[in-house]
């Protein structure tokens, strides 16, 4: 089989470039994968690469946000706090001490920062326990000490929510990372915190199973950070979110009492259910150790196609029959307008599949259990929406290559924006009749403000809009030349006033962290926000963990 | 056939052979119409289903061969570039193409990939359905595509260098030698020079060749050739109702039968997974433990 090889990486090659090669072939397939792997689930509403300059210093979060305070309440981390923890956690590995030793900053940096190396924290003590009962033991001493802890996972969210702003002890759980129990009967899962995702799914693709959520971040994430975070991504329009794959939790609350709610099962009407208050709350009434999964079946066959849409209606319209005629084997329902489609192929030099140039394009993507069975569904329904006209040209994968190469014009957007320059970047929750008049508005404003244009003297380069139709998620994206203050002032508060008077969400599927904790009250009543602080009071009385964030 | 001129330019590494075939050309009564001046080009297309190129095959548990069955399967790549190309030389207008026949040896299935490359843009398909286990070798197929290249009055045949799965890349030299016409694998361009003439590049090590020879004849295909168009909705519907002609071998007068062998398929030897270390202790026990140290 030695020429499959060969063969792949070729069609890989065709799909990035189809000038002349190399005859080995060995960079293009790497360009490919780069596209491949771009992250879908990052955004935040500051720009990411704007202050280039900043971002290579790595200027601290207490400097770019002048107005947070390191608070008093808080002890400082001395020799004497490390060496009991030292003493607790055994290895020096788990360990990475910056107190005593100031030799460690390089080894505490990327706890430090984020990695988009957005936000950079002083940090100077890094705790990794292997099991719950030291993490109880860690909770404990800290909030007798009272000091302040950030819980991080894989450290790949965007809001700034798992990396410290002052001197806040990070708590990694990157050692609590077994795979505990798997029943193949049930598909139920029983898993640690600190495992990561793509390790999780692989293990559970060996037996015929899939973890119900998937993301571009998943190399690196941390089961324990997507239930923390409530990480939606790609594959919840058909498994739901993680609030209903989630049977049981266990977690560690600030006093160091272990919250045992491993439930295995699928009904359980006993009482308040009090996991749900851990799945989403970014690590700030307790610390997640172990979780239940309820896991589903693998699909055994994909089908994926593009369509060229005339109009915002007529995606619509294909999402209405997408879900008539697919129902139970729909699994992704994409839209990406014709600006960013232009972006991507501007940038990665790739031919569109389709002939024309359309203002909306969608991708439908079907799971199932029987290719032949989905093959005819997904026949049907084309010709069905072709005939009324709703699509005006589109194309079907025909093999793999294929697949994952109409996936990439989706999944490359994040990637080339961001070569391209500064993105502020929105990622909101808006009912779908009105989800994209939100980039309209937004373009017009900014055309108005005279900053939008192709020429070199307007700081915004192109206003795009994309995201995941199927749960009326949008991805609002702003790209720019350089950082212009004028352009701030004009997408903001505009954008979460815009989205608040539509009852909308201003974090979709990414969290508040610290990026979005000024604009809580947008989506949040003052009794919601006042309820959080209650339970945050009640569970965390000290503040310890993860402080200065959304609350 | 005899060989006209050899030029070789050392500077570029170029090789340009002419080929010339007029003297005795094959089939002098089969293609009466195009012997003067060249007219329209009748091209047969061969297509395999095999094992989707993104799919890791695993070997059976027999050990007689990889395991097939609820695999997903799509056409052989360079039987893509096989397609676009035929539609390439129709849409290029310099030669006119009177006829693109894709033909595929196999099962029922084999029909998805026919209406693929009819939605590529083929205008006809040519099923020869098989059995289960009446396997064809390379020197089967070119039997079964030379009597289908005769039937169907073809005089150019595109096809890839080789399959995928059997990796034999044995299957156009073989067809072009039972038909007695000019060959050209490998080719990475394909340009119609006026009149008959064809002229094919082909990558060789350190540089390209060149060649050029007459109608008919056989082209292998090889990964740069072109890159191969994505099947538009529209079309995808058109293909259902392009014709898809259902033959057997018996049709063609061959039988499957077996000259090779299959002794043994298994899998490369694992590669020895690496361990972890706590730490630098640990590490430096692990040397020490290994000799490294």
């Amino acid at each position: 089989m030695a020429c499959r090889h060969r063969s792949s990486t070729t069609t890989l090659a065709r799909l990035a470039k189809p000038a002349r090669l190399s005859p080995r072939l060995t960079t293009q397939p790497q360009v490919q994968s780069q596209v491949a792997s771009a992250v879908r689930c990052f955004s935040s509403s500051r720009p990411s690469q704007l202050k280039e300059t900043r971002c290579q210093q790595g200027k601290f979060t207490s400097e770019t946000y002048p107005e947070l305070k390191r608070d008093p309440r808080y002890g400082q981390v001395t020799k004497e706090h490390v060496d009991y923890f030292k003493g607790l956690l055994g290895t020096e590995s788990a360990v990475i001490d910056g107190v005593t030793n100031e030799n460690a900053t390089d080894d505490i940096e990327p706890f430090n920062s984020d990695w988009m190396r957005k936000y950079r924290g002083h940090c100077k003590l890094v705790l990794k326990p292997s099991s719950t009962e030291e993490v109880s033991k860690i909770l404990k001493y800290c909030n007798d000490n009272k000091l302040a802890v950030v819980p991080q996972g894989g450290n790949t969210g965007l809001v700034g929510g798992s990396v410290p702003v002052f001197d806040e002890i990070v708590l990694n759980m990157g050692r609590m990372n077994n795979i505990i129990e798997f029943d193949e009967v049930s598909g139920i899962l029983t898993v640690e915190a600190g495992a990561i995702l793509e390790v999780v799914d692989q293990f559970l693709a060996s037996k015929g199973y899939i973890f119900p959520l998937d993301l571009g971040a998943k190399g690196s994430c941390h089961i324990g950070g997507n239930l923390s975070t409530n990480a939606g991504g790609l594959r919840l329009l058909r498994y739901g979110s993680l609030h209903g794959t989630t049977l049981g939790i266990e977690a560690v609350l600030p006093d160091g009492t272990v919250v045992d709610d491993l439930c295995k099962l699928r009904k359980n009407n006993t009482g308040y259910d009090i996991k749900q208050l851990f799945i989403g709350s970014e690590g700030t009434i307790g610390v997640i150790t172990k979780a239940v999964i309820q896991c589903p079946q693998r699909p055994k066959a994909q089908n994926v196609a593009l369509f060229g849409l005339e109009s915002y209606e007529a995606a619509q319209q294909a999402f209405r029959e997408a879900k008539g005629h697919l129902s139970e084997i729909l699994s992704a329902f994409e839209l990406m307008d014709g600006s960013s489609q232009a972006l991507v192929r501007q940038v990665t030099k790739k031919n569109s599949p389709l002939e024309g140039e359309y203002p909306f394009y969608c991708l439908i993507e079907t799971s199932g259990s029987n290719s032949d069975h989905d093959g005819e569904k997904l026949q049907t329904f084309l010709e069905d929406v072709m005939e009324k006209g709703i699509v005006v040209d589109g194309t079907l994968a025909q093999d793999e290559t294929q697949v994952k190469a109409l996936w990439s014009f989706r999944e490359g957007i994040p990637e080339v924006l961001s070569h391209l320059g500064g993105v502020y970047k929105y990622d909101v929750s808006i009912p779908l009749p009105e989800m994209y008049q939100l980039v309209e508005d937004t373009k017009a404003r900014v055309e108005e403000a005279g900053l939008l244009g192709d020429t070199d003297e307007h700081p915004v380069r192109a206003v795009v809009g994309y995201g995941h139709m199927g749960d009326a998620n949008l991805h609002l994206n702003v790209s720019t030349r350089r950082y212009d203050e004028r352009v701030e002032k004009v997408l903001e508060p505009f954008v979460y006033e815009w989205i608040s008077k539509r009852q909308g969400s201003i974090s979709a599927e990414h969290g508040l962290g610290l990026a979005k904790k000024k604009y809580i009250g947008y989506s949040r009543t003052p009794t919601m926000v006042g309820l959080m602080k209650q339970l945050k009071d009640l569970y965390d009385p000290n503040a310890i963990l993860n402080p200065y964030k959304y609350i | 056939m005899k060989i006209g001129e050899v030029l070789r330019e050392a500077g570029e590494c170029q090789l340009v052979v002419h080929l010339s075939i007029e003297s005795t050309h094959p089939h002098p009564t089969l293609f009466p119409r195009y012997h003067k001046t060249m007219s329209a080009l009748r091209i047969l297309v061969p297509v395999k289903r095999v094992i989707d190129y993104a799919v890791k095959p695993r070997v059976n548990k027999a050990q007689t061969g990889v395991e097939t069955a609820g695999v997903k399967h799509s056409m052989n790549p360079f039987d893509e570039l096989s397609v676009e190309e035929s539609v390439r030389i129709r849409e290029g207008k310099k030669t006119p193409v009177e006829d693109i026949c894709v033909i595929s040896a196999g099962p029922t299935k084999a029909q998805d990939i026919l209406r693929t490359a009819m939605a590529m843009g083929a205008d006809r398909a040519i099923h020869v359905e098989t059995k289960e286990g009446e396997d064809l070798e390379p020197l089967g197929v070119a039997k079964l595509l030379k009597a289908a290249a005769e039937q169907n009055k073809s005089n150019l045949v595109i096809l890839g260098k080789q399959s995928i799965d059997d990796d034999a890349g044995q299957t156009g030299q073989m067809l072009a030698g039972l038909l007695g016409w000019a060959q050209a694998t490998q080719a990475s361009k394909v340009e119609f020079t006026g009149g008959d003439s064809v002229q094919v590049t082909r990558e060789v090590d350190g540089g390209v060749e060149t060649l050029k020879a007459k109608l008919p004849m056989v082209i292998t295909t090889d990964l740069r050739l072109n890159e191969p168009r994505y099947a538009s909705l529209p079309n995808i519907m058109k293909a259902k109702k392009k014709p898809l002609e259902k033959k057997t071998l018996a049709d063609y007068g061959i039988t499957a039968e077996k000259r090779l062998k299959t002794i043994k398929v298994t899998e490369p030897p694992p590669r020895q997974g690496g361990g972890k270390v706590e730490d630098v202790d640990g590490l430096v026990s692990k040397l020490k433990e290994l000799g490294a140290l």
